[in-house]
């Protein structure tokens, strides 16, 4: 079975407990003597805090404490910031736990209490007298850089100012002479210019997020049971920021419900509830309600992208313009600065070739949630703005959009290709891909439908997105050129017992994506046990090695690497013992699916499990070797994994009402071999519903006094069963030259193709009835709105 | 003020002192300990908290636990029998229908009211059955495809 459970869609060993209810989140942790804590939030987006008035809330029933800004001073350190961009005058504001003196957005936590129940301590809420000296708010990103609009931020960090409430400037550019290209484009070709407002996201994972903290005054150790998508990242900062130094802190991440960018971060709310565990030397749980996930759990996108293509009149692109302004929220999440530049601007040329490009991108500090990763993180962003413009390329000159694509195509390569950001693409085909879908969908047929014309005043729309993203982060040396404070290499340790049973102990911290599942096969595949005798081990600090997290689709590509590294360094040394054992050179030794034999006889073989027992034993080991059968690997990658494809999407609007349906949608995604295509089929579903839900209906919406007007699930609209249609996934293999199992990563790729091949769907089908521009999402009322403009015009 | 209850969970009696206000989720998780049944929202929106109330299927997180006195509640740690997994805890299982598992619990016994009042549906009443759970993971494709295979696995062993 081992050589062919590489490959094969085995149900996940996680279900079990999922689909009995069996398994633990941190809502579900209970612990003797355990505490309930509940955070204040602002009031106002921007706002002086004047007063706090706390005597009727720690007096009411079952209250513990209350807490405010002046009770964690010195106590808990500022939130750090972890993504130090360089050469980009990054400013970082002050990020406190509570905020004392001015509230920056409506998630600004002003007090916190403890109860004995959850619902005395939302009670006691209520009985917190705030005054706030109202200030002005901005939450446009592009306002907010402007002359007059409200300063959030005194200083920074190191007392500078923080002017226009830059947090930074960063550039990218590339290639040959740009304002010649555009120069050039002016005089003889054609120049597309366009303005997409990446509207702001909430992540919406289904779990809140939550923190259980048990500090033990005699021990002075802290165990944090936390919904965090990068346990080993939250010890670190945990340990910065309150003190309890590492070796004395166990970060476990249980359960956790899905994360999508929005469990990476540290949380002012995790490090109060650390506060108050060790202050009153209790367990505290703390778990946030939905709205208050809305209010203060890091948002996605927000980018204002000012966007220039040049072109020759036969369709190849010459260069690329950009400026974005980037809304960061109210002050820098922990990985916030890397995402719209490092991992925005260096995909910039997607699958072209583009000669010449620039991007300058402002962060901007808002009254808003701060931003982080969301599912795609950048590269959504990117390809976005890639196939928007040429897809108005094509219109422009009149041709089909998959005929712009296959002008400007890198040419099929299969061991690295240097684009114009410098980066190097490790494989792919991006023709092959696109032709492929073409040829899979029946494109052709239906252009010739759509030509036909509306059918009942519905309007078909065909939209194409050919992606190629940047995932499985990454060599540790360029995480430190880029800024990053941590590496990003993954380590696993692998264990045999005398039964042959192993135990694997990983960095990596899958919530969701079935990696116990995929782990288990990489063992078996690597070296012929059964995946069933394989239990992995992960999200516990104290348990597992190192690892720096589960988010960028590198988990399988970066965790799973340093596994079959590790299994490899198994293999090699039971060779050895099989070898000793069988009197035999180590030379003349063959091995196949778990049996070492001597060259020619496979039938006097030893299992792995024969070695397993003899290296445990340790009875008759050659000389030298040490006992046991286990080994360690730290793997860093020597590049990133470059996956790609090509979706397209179908739409049909109707002209009378604007409701745009989502009638079909095919997705062609590359990420190498699957280990498990079931796993990576249910990957690329969620990834495209979440990209489907920014096109057509999600939106975070603040109004003029900062107040988020989405702030529930009744006033966001999250993608549902009913909305959706059959999709279609197919894929192609493509290896990546440098991966030790060929691998690339599949976790974002949905998300960072579908919105773009939406957004064209719909803008394809307007284009008769003369729209040229809309905002996403494309709600029914945005559409007919923007049919009626253009009838008027 | 607390008031007297009496709910079934699971074959289960619980006698407890609530207070009016005490949501049935709440008294799940709490009082009979039982913490399967998630808490997704607080704006009665993704159905995470949906268990059965005398084999009806109801969202735990708008329900009173007084108005449930009396009631025989299941919760997802009720549904196998004894070993023997659910026909939809099944076809979750093995047509992929679950990711991070948070959505799974409600997902499961919205489908199961599905199917109770709906013995064969076609995708489109299972899309539309199951508008009131939201699931951030799958994209909701597999689950269509658990449902169904459950009902097919149900009408199979019927037969
Ligand atoms: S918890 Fe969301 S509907 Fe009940
Ligand atoms: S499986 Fe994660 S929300 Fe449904």
């Amino acid at each position: 079975m081992s050589s062919r459970i590489f490959g094969s869609g085995i149900r996940r060993r996680e279900d079990p407990r999922l689909i009995t209810g069996s398994a633990t989140y941190t809502h579900d942790i209970v612990l003797p003597g355990m505490v309930h804590a509940a955070m204040l939030r602002s009031s106002h987006a921007h706002a002086r805090i004047t007063r706090i008035d706390t005597e009727k809330a720690r007096v009411a029933p079952g209250v513990v404490a209350v807490y405010t800004g002046a009770d964690i001073e010195g106590a808990l350190q500022p939130v750090p910031c972890a993504w130090l961009l360089p050469d980009s005058q990054l400013r970082i504001a002050p990020y406190p736990c509570i905020a004392k003196d001015v509230v920056r957005y409506t998630g600004d936590i002003v007090a916190a209490v403890v109860a004995e129940t959850p619902y005395q301590a939302q009670d006691a809420l209520d009985l917190i007298e705030v005054h706030y000296d109202p200030l002005p708010t901005v939450t446009d990103p592009e306002k907010a850089a402007g002359d007059d609009a409200p300063q959030l931020h005194a200083k920074d960090i190191n007392g500078d100012d923080i002017p226009g409430n830059q947090a930074f400037h960063w550039t990218v550019a590339g290639g040959g002479d740009l304002d010649a290209a555009f120069a050039e484009a002016e005089a003889n070709g054609v120049v597309i210019k366009e303005r997409i407002l990446q509207q702001r996201l909430i992540p919406n994972a289904m779990e809140p997020r939550g923190a259980v903290a048990q500090y033990t005054r005699a021990t002075g150790e802290l165990t944090l049971w936390n919904t965090t998508q990068n346990p080993h990242i939250v010890r670190f900062l945990c340990s910065v920021v309150t003190g309890v130094p590492e070796d004395k802190l166990r970060v476990i991440a249980p359960e956790v419900g899905g994360g999508f960018g929005s469990k990476i971060a540290v949380y002012p709310a995790d490090f109060v509830t650390v506060f108050c565990s060790k202050t009153l030397g209790r367990p505290v749980k703390w778990i946030e309600t939905r709205s208050e996930n809305y209010q203060a759990t890091t948002h996605g996108r927000d980018h204002v992208q000012d966007i220039e293509l040049a072109a020759t009149k036969d369709g190849k692109i010459t260069g690329l313009r950009c400026t974005v302004h980037a809304g960061m929220g109210a002050y820098l999440s922990t990985a916030a600065p890397g995402i719209p530049t490092i991992l925005h601007g260096l995909m910039l040329s997607g699958c072209y070739t583009i000669p010449a490009l620039k991007e300058d991108v402002y962060g901007v500090y808002t009254n808003g949630v701060p931003v982080e990763a969301y599912r795609g993180a950048g590269r959504p962003e990117a390809t976005f703005m890639l196939e928007r413009l040429i897809d108005m390329l094509a219109n422009e000159l009149d041709l089909d959009p998959a005929d712009v694509r296959r002008r400007n195509f890198i040419p099929k390569f299969d061991d690295g290709h240097e684009v114009v950001t410098t980066l190097n693409y490790d494989s792919g085909d991006y023709p092959g891909a696109l032709d492929k879908l073409i040829e899979h969908t029946g494109y052709q047929a239906l252009r010739e439908k759509q030509k036909a014309g509306p059918s009942n005043g519905k309007y078909l729309g065909l939209g194409l997105s050919s992606y190629v993203e940047i995932c499985g982060l990454g060599p540790s040396q360029v995480a430190g050129a880029i800024g990053f404070q941590g590496g990003l290499w993954e380590s696993a340790i692998v264990r045999f017992h005398p039964t042959g049973k192993v135990h694997v102990f990983i960095g990596a911290s899958p919530h969701g994506q079935g990696e116990e599942t995929t782990f288990a096969q990489i063992v078996a595949s690597e070296i012929g046990v059964d995946a069933g005798d394989v239990k992995i081990f992960h999200g516990d600090t104290d348990s597992t090695p190192m690892g720096w997290g589960t988010y960028g689709s590198r988990t399988t590509a970066v965790g799973g690497a340093a596994l079959a590294l590790a299994v490899r360094k198994i293999r090699d040394k039971a060779k050895v013992l099989a070898a000793h054992l069988l009197e035999a050179s180590v030379e003349d030794m063959d091995y196949e699916d778990g049996k070492f034999f001597v060259k020619g006889s496979p039938d006097k073989a030893k299992t792995i499990q024969d070695i397993a027992l003899m290296a445990n034993v340790a009875w008759n080991l050659p000389e030298g070797m040490e006992a046991g059968l286990e080994a360690t690997t730290f793997y860093d990658p020597p590049n990133f994994v470059f996956p790609y494809g090509a979706h397209l999407a179908v739409v049909e609007v109707d002209a009378s009402t604007g409701q745009v349906e989502l009638t079909g949608y095919t997705a062609l995604d590359d990420c190498g071999p699957q280990i498990n295509p079931v796993i990576v089929e249910g990957q690329v579903h969620g990834g495209i519903v979440q990209g489907v839900g920014q096109a057509l209906w999600e939106g975070a919406a603040y109004d003029e006094s900062g107040q988020l007007i989405t702030g529930s699930m009744l006033d966001y609209a999250l993608p549902r069963a009913d909305l959706l249609p059959e999709l279609d996934v197919i894929s192609t293999v493509t290896r990546s030259p440098h991966h030790p199992l060929g691998v690339k990563g599949i976790g974002e790729a949905g998300t960072i193709a579908s919105t773009s091949a939406v957004y064209n769907a719909v803008m394809d089908a307007l284009k008769p009835l003369g729209v040229k521009r809309v905002d996403m999402p494309f709600t029914p009322e945005r559409v007919w709105r923007a049919i009626q403009e253009a009838k008027g015009s | 003020m607390k008031v007297p209850v009496r709910i079934t969970v699971n074959g289960r009696l619980f006698e407890r002192e609530v207070e009016p206000r005490l949501l049935l989720v709440h008294f799940i998780r709490v009082f009979a300990e039982l913490t399967g049944t998630k808490v997704g929202c607080d704006t009665s929106q993704c159905g995470s908290c949906t268990v059965l109330i005398d084999g009806v299927s109801a969202k735990s997180c708008t329900t009173l636990a007084v108005q449930a006195d009396g009631a025989n509640v299941t919760t997802i740690e009720g549904l196998a029998d004894g070993e023997k997994l659910h026909a939809l805890q099944e076809s979750f299982w093995n047509k992929h229908g679950l990711q991070c598992g948070f959505c799974t619990p409600g997902m499961i016994l919205a489908s199961h009211e599905l199917l109770r009042t709906n013995a064969s549906p076609s995708d489109d009443e299972i899309r539309h059955g199951l508008e009131g759970n939201i699931c951030r993971c799958t994209g909701y494709q597999n689950i269509v495809r658990a449902v169904k295979d459950a009902a097919e696995a149900t009408a199979a062993a019927d037969k």
